[in-house]
C-alpha cells in the first residue's frame, strides 16, 4: 500500500520548497511531501552562477532552510528520485526508483532541465551548464586548471557566469547567436550597456554568433567552431540558451501544454487536483495582458507556490503578483519589475554613462516595465507605475529630478 | 556563541544562539522560521527579510546603505527602526540584539 501524502510536491525548487513552507505558514495539518531528483535539501539556485560559483559562499549558506527546518515542520524529503509517471485518475505517482506515492493534492513543482547543444560535440567532456548544485560543483573544479573560457549564451546566466570567472582572472568569450546580449528580455540599451561593460572588464563578446561545431581532444572539448571557420580555443565550455520546463510525465498523464504545463489563474492544471507553478507552468499572467507565459524566476516560484498553498487552505486567489527579477553582475545591481515583452517605447531615465540608470518600457503610453542599473529607488518607485498601469508624458518619466512614486497618479483610463 | 531574540508576528518571543559569520537574516532562516522569506538569498535584492530592530542596538549596527535605504522606502511597514536583515552581519557585539519580523508588502 502506498503512502499517501496529503500535499504531494514534486520538485524541491524554489516553488516546491515554498508551497511546503506557506502551507505550515497557513497552519496546515496535513501531511507533506517533497520529492525532488536532487540529493540535496532545496537550496537557492540563483547564487549558482554568483556567490557559490566564485567561492563566496558555501553550500550551507544558500540552503533555503536548514535540514532540521524540514523534519521539525513534519516535511518529508523524499530526495534523490524522479518522478516518471502520473496516475492522475488514481492519484498517485510513480519514481524512477519504483517507489510509489498516492496524494490528495499533487503540486507539480519540476522547473526544467538546461537545453544542450545540438551541434556535434555538444556532448563532449568539458560542457557545461549551470541550473543545479552538481552543475556548479562539476564546473568549480574544472575551472581550476582551466584558463580559456567559452560562454554560450547571452543571457543572464551566462553573462553572472562571465562576471565571475573575469573575477577569477580567466579568459572569458560570450557568443551571443542574437546581434545583442539580453535580447529575450531587455531593450537595446540595457543590451549595449551590458556589452560595453563586459568588454571593459576584459570579456570577449560576439555577436551574431553561428557555432558549426564543438572541437575536442580525447572526448574532451578543446575549441568552439563557428560558420566562419574560425575555430576559439577553449579548456571548458559553457552553455547558458535557456530551460525546457519538465513536464514529460504530466503531459503523458493527460495535462494540456506544450512548452510547460497550462494552468488557470488558480494554477490548477486540467487534471483534478493537480497544480503547477513555477518555471514550467504555462499560466496566464496579469502583466502580460492576460496572454499565456512561462516566467522562469524566483519571485514567480515563491508567488505561485504562496497562492496554491492558501487555496489549498480554504483560499481562492487567482494569481496576480507583479513579476520582479535581480541579477548582479560586477558592482552592477539589475532590478527588473514588470514584463517589457511587447513594449513600443523605451525611454531612458538617468544617464548610462553615470552607470546608475532606468529603462523605462511602455506600451500604448502605459509604463509596463523597468530595467534599473543601480538605481534601487527607481525600481521601487517604478513598481507603482507598473501596477496602477499608469500613463505619464515621456518627458517626465525621463526627468529624474521627478520621483517616480510622484508619477504614480498619472492614471490610464 | 552570542544569543539573537526575533518576535514573531504572533508576538512570540524567541531566542537563537549563533557564532559569527552569518548575517541576522541567516541565523534567522537557518533556526528554521518560516515566515521570513528571504527570497533573494540576501543579496539586498528584495525586502522580504525586513526586521525592526530594538533601538537600544541602534548605535550597534552597521550604516544603512542607499540601497537597502531604497528598498526599504517600497515598504508600507517602515518605521524608522527598521532594517532589512540581511545587511546585518551577527556577531558577538550584537549579543541580545532583540529584532521582530515586520509585516510582508
Amino acid at each position: 500500500m502506498a503512502l499517501i501524502y496529503d500535499v504531494l510536491i514534486v520538485g524541491a525548487g524554489h516553488a516546491g520548497a515554498q508551497t511546503a513552507i506557506a502551507l505550515r505558514q497557513q497552519k496546515f495539518a496535513g501531511s507533506v511531501a517533497i520529492i525532488g531528483d536532487e540529493p540535496d535539501i532545496p537550496y537557492e539556485r540563483p547564487q549558482l552562477s554568483k556567490e557559490y560559483l566564485s567561492g563566496e559562499k558555501a553550500f550551507d549558506r544558500i540552503r533555503i532552510r536548514p535540514l532540521l527546518f524540514w523534519q521539525e515542520q513534519g516535511i518529508d524529503l523524499l530526495l534523490g528520485r524522479k518522478v516518471e509517471a502520473v496516475d492522475a485518475v488514481g492519484h498517485q505517482v510513480r519514481c524512477d526508483d519504483g517507489a510509489v506515492f498516492g496524494y490528495r493534492s499533487l503540486v507539480w513543482a519540476t522547473g526544467g532541465q538546461p537545453r544542450r547543444l545540438a551541434c556535434p560535440g555538444g556532448g563532449l567532456a568539458g560542457v557545461h551548464s549551470i541550473r543545479t548544485r552538481a552543475d556548479a560543483d562539476r564546473l568549480m573544479s574544472a575551472l581550476l586548471p582551466a584558463r580559456r573560457v567559452v560562454i554560450v549564451g547571452g543571457g543572464y546566466i551566462g553573462l553572472e557566469a562571465a562576471a565571475v570567472l573575469r573575477k577569477l582572472g580567466k579568459d572569458v568569450v560570450v557568443l551571443e547567436a542574437a546581434e545583442r546580449v539580453l535580447a529575450r528580455v531587455a531593450g537595446e540599451v540595457l543590451s549595449r550597456f551590458y556589452e560595453e561593460e563586459h568588454r571593459r572588464h576584459g570579456v570577449a563578446m560576439r555577436l551574431n554568433a553561428r557555432i558549426d561545431g564543438l572541437e575536442g581532444k580525447e572526448g574532451r572539448v578543446t575549441g568552439v567552431r563557428l560558420s566562419s571557420g574560425e575555430v576559439l580555443a577553449a579548456d571548458l565550455v559553457i552553455v547558458g540558451i535557456g530551460i525546457s520546463p519538465a513536464v514529460e510525465p504530466l503531459l503523458a498523464a493527460g495535462a494540456e501544454g506544450g512548452n510547460g504545463v497550462l494552468v488557470d489563474r488558480w494554477c490548477r492544471t486540467n487534471l483534478s487536483d493537480i497544480y503547477a507553478i513555477g518555471d514550467c507552468a504555462a499560466h496566464p499572467n496579469r502583466f502580460a495582458d492576460g496572454t499565456i507565459i512561462r516566467l522562469e524566476s524566483v519571485q514567480n516560484a515563491s508567488d505561485q507556490a504562496t497562492l496554491v498553498a492558501r487555496n489549498l487552505t480554504g483560499g481562492d486567489e487567482q494569481y496576480a503578483a507583479i513579476p520582479w527579477f535581480w541579477s548582479n553582475q560586477y558592482d552592477l545591481r539589475l532590478q527588473t519589475v514588470g514584463l517589457s515583452s511587447g513594449y513600443d517605447q523605451a525611454i531612458v531615465r538617468g544617464d548610462v554613462a553615470d552607470r546608475s540608470f532606468s529603462v523605462i518600457y511602455l506600451k500604448a503610453g502605459v509604463v509596463v516595465a523597468l530595467d534599473c542599473v543601480n538605481a534601487v529607488r527607481d525600481y521601487i518607485q517604478g513598481k507603482l507605475l507598473v501596477v496602477s498601469r499608469a500613463k505619464v508624458p515621456l518627458k517626465m518619466l525621463a526627468d529624474t529630478r521627478l520621483p517616480l512614486k510622484s508619477l504614480a497618479g498619472e492614471r490610464a483610463l | 556563541m552570542s544569543r539573537l531574540l526575533v518576535v514573531t508576528s504572533d508576538g512570540t518571543e524567541r531566542v537563537f544562539e549563533a557564532g559569527p559569520g552569518n548575517s541576522v537574516m541567516e541565523v534567522i532562516r537557518d533556526n528554521g522560521l518560516e515566515e521570513l522569506l528571504a527570497i533573494c538569498g540576501g543579496c539586498c535584492s528584495c525586502a522580504t527579510c525586513h526586521v525592526y530592530v530594538d533601538p537600544s542596538f541602534a548605535d550597534r549596527l552597521p550604516p544603512m546603505s542607499d540601497d537597502e535605504d531604497g528598498l526599504l522606502d517600497g515598504s508600507d511597514y517602515r518605521r524608522p527602526e527598521s532594517r532589512l536583515s540581511c545587511q546585518i552581519p551577527f556577531d558577538e557585539g550584537l549579543d541580545g540584539l532583540r529584532v521582530t519580523v515586520a509585516p510582508a508588502g
